[in-house]
């Protein structure tokens, strides 16, 4: 990963008014992940849209770190279930027309 | 354009409580906030229309206007002149289109022509920057099945700008996938929608897909069939022979592990190949092979 697929947490931190121990928090829980280069915290432009969406539930919400897991579980498993349900629905297709 | 009952919408009295604007606002948001609704089109336009309830109801400025003006909105026009006159700054729409939230859309702003006509631009209820999601946009791509046999990247055009995507193998028809943050850019800073890919995938193969498995026919000559042999197939990675066995029945159906469809984000793992066995009978027999068969009816 280059240099420049790389945010300094700080600079994220500033820009979203945010405590730097949130993103601490956030890595503490295993929801995201930084790098470290010489003692430089940093969040990967890849994961920038995760990270921005766990504040945006945190700050317009008022949702906790924990219910902010949670939540991100259970729309996995909705995520999970819609494409069981697609597959499902291909099947049938395929046996209705065959 | 309707008036907006901001009241009816957040669900409280016209007596309410900052509190309780508050409490309402709260609970809605987590019901309908676009993150928790992903790809709901209902859920962001009833979040807009909660979070317009709680930019008026909830500064007590715009509050005290909105139940002064707002019940009888054809004063509207007078207020906003009344607003002009003081030396206020108004970016109100002057083209007179009254569009209430059933009909009509949002402004670039996400703030229905109601509350602009009430209120100006955004900037008049006292500088907060209610920051919105931007759209998100869905579009189709498609592709053949030997396209998605194995995981390979692609470029398309979408909204004028380049996007390269991986795709993973193993998508099936009709599945989609979904890009954070590719979407339509977002209002006053706010983060941008998300790109949704629904991939059609038609059947370039003599295969039948059914998950990660697949099926196909196989035709043997009536000698293989009776006394066995091998017969070669060609799948989708490369040629493979198969061992048949003597007395094979037609239709038969012979399973071959691993040469089936891979598994969607699972490298390395496939499906399985169920081959069906097509027993081809001789035509244009000699004399002496009738002969020979009308003896071998006879044993």
């Amino acid at each position: 990963m280059s240099d420049e697929d790389l945010i300094p947490t700080k600079q994220f931190c500033e820009s979203h008014n945010l405590e730097i121990t949130f993103i601490s928090s956030l890595q503490q829980y295993g929801m995201i992940q930084t790098t470290s280069i010489e003692e430089v915290s940093y969040i990967s432009i890849e994961q920038l849209p995760r990270v921005e969406k766990i504040v945006r539930l945190y700050t317009e919400l008022g949702i906790n770190i924990e219910g902010i897991d949670a939540i991100e579980h259970l729309l996995d498993r909705v995520e999970a279930m819609q494409n069981e349900i697609l597959h499902l629905k291909n099947q049938l297709k395929m046996h209705e027309g065959s | 354009m309707e008036y907006i009952d901001y009241y009816k919408i957040l669900g409280i009295a016209k007596d309410a409580s900052q509190e309780d604007i508050k409490k309402a606002y709260r609970k809605l948001a987590r019901q309908f906030h676009p993150d928790l609704n992903p790809n709901n089109k209902d859920a962001h336009k009833k979040f807009q229309q909660i979070n317009e309830a709680n930019e008026v109801l909830s500064d007590p400025e715009s509050r005290k206007k909105y139940d002064q003006y707002g019940k009888d909105w054809k004063h509207a026009k007078q207020f906003e002149q009344a607003r002009q006159s003081a030396g206020r700054q108004s970016e109100r729409d002057q083209s007179g289109n009254w569009q209430g939230f059933d009909e009509g859309d949002f402004d670039e702003n996400g703030f229905s022509d109601f509350f602009r006509s009430m209120f100006g631009g955004r900037e008049s209820t006292g500088g907060r920057q209610a920051k919105f999601r931007g759209h998100d946009v869905h579009a189709e791509l498609n592709l053949q099945l030997t396209d998605v046999y194995q995981t390979h990247q692609q470029t398309f055009t979408i909204n004028g700008k380049n996007i390269r995507i991986t795709i993973p193998a193993g998508v099936e028809d009709g599945q989609k996938i979904k890009l954070k943050g590719h979407g339509e850019p977002g209002i006053n800073g706010g983060p941008a929608g998300d790109l949704y890919i629904t991939f059609n995938i038609t059947n370039n193969t003599k295969f039948r897909r059914a998950g990660n498995d697949l099926y196909a026919t196989a035709d043997i000559d009536l000698y293989t069939a009776l006394l066995g042999g091998e017969t070669t197939l060609d799948t989708l990675s490369g040629k493979i022979k198969l061992k048949v066995n003597p007395e094979t029945q037609n239709g038969t159906k012979t399973r071959i592990k691993g040469k089936g469809f891979p598994v969607y984000k699972k490298e390395g793992e496939f499906g399985d190949l169920y081959v069906t066995y097509n027993v081809q009978l001789p035509k244009n027999l000699t004399e002496k092979q009738k002969e020979l068969l009308r003896e071998l009816s006879k044993s």
